[in-house]
């Protein structure tokens, strides 16, 4: 792998992509479907996500953003804001589309089918240095499974995607095909913020975009807390789950107070038998953007004190969205000893396609350079 | 290392337990169906008084759903934040490296030989008769 | 049970010298109609008929089973009566026990805010409040009592807060978190107005039944996590009682936070700071920092006390919030009471900004002497 402007092989563990409109999906249906997208005006609606909305400040940096249509449909904006504006060797690209969040689970369904066959002739066909998350429709798992089956045998589709504020928490043993299947393939379960199936806090409805935002971070927490205490763990010894956009710094506060109460009621859940803050080390990951921290007070190393972990954190620009302006994606100075983990060492341990692609290229190239030589 | 003599056998029935205080130490008696366990009252937590935790069993699971208690009577559970401690070994399971609480020998000895020791039997009300829990320490 | 207790206590008292103050202690009912002297005629009636009506499935009990009868320590059943009912029991245990200065009541007692029936709600609120003075506050003046207020009709919350604000022995106004809209949504201000009319703090003790599921993901399986969720109540809470403009339409509120513990507020503020520095244009109507708003405003109590592996940790949390912004509390007698001596221990801190945390802050807070 190439150096980045880290001094080091980056890999970029979250880039956004972004559907231009839902007609773009149209070749992507069945005759059924196209018909009814057509007839009914499916084909016309955005479906974009209530709590993110695209021409809000956040959700592209000024220079991000295209010059025309939604932030994260202009393949050369990626690549020269985000792989090579930091010299990364892979992004992992997450397209949230809308249409996921539809009450039918059979249309979910299809527009999850429709963005990955788009995603992968669309951007990953044209692009070799990107990857993929799976698009499932998480609130029908049968469906989310027999989509995972149907992807998973093109390896650039590296983890699948489930969202933060979902139609239950994520531990719940509902849920649990997805994970088999994707332990099954080598696929991190990736939490991205975003959702708003319903209320985005326990105390209702707020009034704004920023309060929803941040109560990402919340929602987040809360899904630590299932994940572990239904024992998705206990049950998928090899399930890795990475946070994505999640703040970050929420994290070794909410486990000092889970493990505080896990040690007063383990007996509820007998199935966790280690601290809450051991299964978390060993199965949880985080994107590093956005990284909420002090200002003026870099706490991207108190935080790996605190987990006692450097394998937890994983590079990521979060492009387009804008949390940092210029090149200061990397909370961390490049000199530092974690820098080529975080950078790019804990993807590659968490992402077993990553790996494997990275052995295949290097595997190419000996056989590329032997041939020449013979 | 002093044998102390702390309670009447009749005192701690089965499933019953007692706190006595043994050289400024509190110290928690159990009497699990006739054996009997001492271990330090306070909680390495809070203190909480180990002696006025609810007894139970040990819950465990190899799978999420799969509930198996067993043990029955041989932990207790402090009062205060729950910590469950194992009776005859003091050991914490919410924290089984990192806690425990100390043990200490109790068994029963006839109450005539104890009388005949120099040590606090005196400060108990001995009768030859009865026999009694006594700890080392 | 054959235990001794008598054995431990000169052992206790002797090592004891701290004095606090304890912002969080539970009044409990001997029996569970002890309230009705207290009530009218009309909704005496209506409870002994009706009973209490809630947004969630049961009618006497919360939806997620706690690991304790009565979520109550252990030690902490008098003679008769359930946990923190008796006085004579909740003095020697706790009161003097551990050198309480002054007490702040917390009555969760049939949850008037909760209530579906507004009225019935808010003739429970009057009379929990006449039952804390006259059961409690009356014999044992070091307890304070607070003005339970029902938020979902501030009509009636504001005239519970009028009727009371002559009366010194009522330190506080209390309403749950867990309200029908986020507490800093607009139909709760004039309840602010009166709190700040009657110049009393709010006190906002986590908990409140208002039919949302306890996360954005519906609603959790266990205990353990509905637990967790306490934290998120806060988090929320501070959320939008910032970003709606509260303070800075109220400039003299103040909020004290109960039970929600303390180690997530700087990851809050963090976070707050940073988008709101993004979004800004979205809520013109502040002036400050998130962060400015809540040092200025918002008071924390320490129970459950957070446990980092390292002390220092801890100690870090506590300057990072502020150490005039937190107050000592211990959750009598409920199971996750913290113990002052372990409070102590685990602050290091200098010993000036130990006793702000155990008397001082709460001393300035509800002006006791
Ligand atoms: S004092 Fe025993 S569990 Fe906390």
């Amino acid at each position: 792998m190439q150096n980045s402007i880290f001094g080091h092989p980056a890999i970029d563990c979250d880039v956004h992509i972004a559907v231009p409109s839902t007609a773009a999906l149209m070749p992507y249906l069945d005759a059924y479907w196209f018909d009814a997208f057509r007839t009914r005006g499916i084909d016309r609606v955005s479906f974009n996500l209530t709590g993110d909305p695209p021409n809000t400040p956040l959700a592209a940096r000024p220079d991000w953003r295209p010059k025309s249509g939604k932030p994260g449909t202009d393949l050369a904006l990626l690549r020269s804001g985000a792989l090579d504006g930091f010299g990364s060797s892979f992004a992992i690209a997450n397209c949230l589309f809308g249409g996921v969040a539809l009450h039918s689970d059979d249309l979910a369904a299809v527009f999850c089918k429709a963005v990955n066959d788009w995603v992968a002739e669309e951007w990953l066909d044209r692009e070799p240095r990107l990857r993929a998350s799976i698009l499932v429709p998480q609130q029908a798992p049968d469906l989310a499974v027999a989509e995972i089956e149907r992807r998973a045998g093109d390896r650039r589709f590296v983890q699948v995607s489930m969202l933060a504020m979902g139609t239950e928490l994520l531990g719940r043993r509902g849920y649990w095909p997805i994970y088999e299947a994707a332990v099954r393939h080598g696929l991190p379960i990736g939490v991205h913020a975003g959702g708003l199936y319903h209320h985005p806090t326990l105390n209702g409805w707020g009034s704004f975009f920023l309060e929803d935002y941040v109560a990402n971070a919340f929602a987040f927490e809360n899904q630590v807390v299932s994940l572990v205490s239904e024992g998705a763990f206990a049950k998928f010894p090899e399930l890795k789950v990475v946070l994505i956009e999640s703040g970050v710094t929420w994290m070794p506060p909410a486990l000092w107070r889970f493990n505080k109460t896990w040690r007063g009621v383990r007996s509820e859940v007998p199935w966790v038998k280690r601290t809450p803050a051991d299964i978390v080390r060993q199965h949880i990951r985080l994107t590093t953007q956005p990284f909420d921290e002090p200002d003026g007070v870099p706490w991207l190393q108190r935080f790996v004190e605190q987990m006692k972990s450097e394998d937890m954190l994983l590079f990521s620009t979060d492009f387009p969205h804008w949390h940092f302006d210029g090149t200061d994606a990397f909370p961390l100075s490049p000199s530092s000893p974690l820098a080529r983990k975080i950078l790019c060492e804990n993807a590659l341990a968490t992402y077993p396609r990553l790996s494997e692609s990275l052995a295949d290229s290097v595997a190419g190239k000996e056989t590329a350079s032997k041939e020449l030589s013979s | 290392m002093d044998r102390h003599v702390v309670a009447k056998v009749e005192d701690v029935p089965p499933g019953g337990r007692k706190l006595v205080t043994v050289r400024g130490r509190p110290i928690a008696v159990f009497n699990l169906q006739g054996e009997f366990f001492a271990i330090g009252d306070k909680c390495p937590h809070e203190s909480g008084s180990l002696c006025q935790g609810r007894i139970v069993g040990l819950a465990e699971a190899d799978l999420p759903g799969e509930y198996r208690l067993s043990r029955q009577g041989e932990f207790v559970k402090c009062p205060w934040h729950g910590w469950e401690f194992d009776i005859r070994t003091g050991q914490s399971w919410c924290d089984p490296t990192g806690t425990r609480v100390r043990a200490y020998d109790a068994h029963v000895e006839p109450g005539a030989e104890i009388a005949k020791g120099p040590y606090v039997a005196e400060t108990f009300k001995v009768t030859v008769e009865d026999e009694y829990v006594v700890i080392n320490l | 049970m054959s235990t001794v207790t008598a054995e431990r206590k000169p052992q206790a008292a002797a090592r004891q010298k701290l004095t606090v103050i304890d912002c969080d202690i539970h009044p409990g009912f001997s029996t569970p109609d002890e309230i009705y002297p207290f009530l009218p005629e009309r909704w005496r009636e209506h409870v002994k008929t009706f009973g209490g009506h809630y947004r969630q499935a049961f009618a006497d009990t919360l939806s997620h089973p706690r690991m304790a009868p009565e979520v109550s320590r252990a030690d902490s059943w008098p003679p008769k009566g359930p946990p923190g009912s008796d006085l004579a029991f909740m003095r020697a245990q706790h009161l003097d026990g551990n050198n309480v200065e002054y007490g702040m009541l917390m009555p969760l007692n049939r949850g008037p805010g909760n209530q579906r029936n507004l009225g019935y709600g808010a003739a429970l609120a009057t009379a929990v409040n006449d039952w804390q003075i006259a059961k409690w506050v009356t014999p044992e003046p070091r307890l304070n009592a607070s003005i339970v207020v029902t938020q979902e009709d501030p009509e009636a919350a504001i005239a519970e807060i009028e009727s009371r604000a002559d009366d010194r022995r009522f330190a506080q106004i209390m309403l749950p978190p867990r309200s029908l809209e986020p507490l800093g949504r607009k139909r709760y201000w004039p309840i602010y107005e009166a709190a700040v009319a009657a110049n009393r703090p709010l006190a906002l003790h986590v908990g409140g039944i208002n039919g949302y599921p306890a996360t954005a993901s519906g609603y959790p399986s266990y205990y353990i996590e509905e637990q967790h969720t306490n934290v998120q109540g806060m988090q929320a809470l501070v959320t939008s009682l910032v970003l709606e403009g509260v303070f800075e339409r109220f400039p003299k509120l103040k909020v004290v936070l109960v039970e929600g513990g303390i180690a997530w507020m700087p990851a809050l503020k963090w976070r707050l700071d940073k988008h709101y520095k993004r979004l800004k244009a979205e809520v013109p109507h502040l002036k400050r920092l998130p962060s400015e708003y809540i040092h200025d405003h918002i008071w924390l109590t320490t129970q459950p006390l957070d446990e980092p592996d390292v002390d220092s940790d801890l100690a870090e949390i506590f300057e990072q919030v502020g150490c005039d912004r937190i107050m000592f509390s211990t959750d009598y007698p409920h199971w996750d009471f913290d113990d002052p001596k372990f409070v102590l221990g685990k602050l290091a801190l200098s010993h000036e900004k130990q006793q702000a945390i155990f008397s001082g802050n709460a001393k300035a807070l509800y002006g006791l002497k």
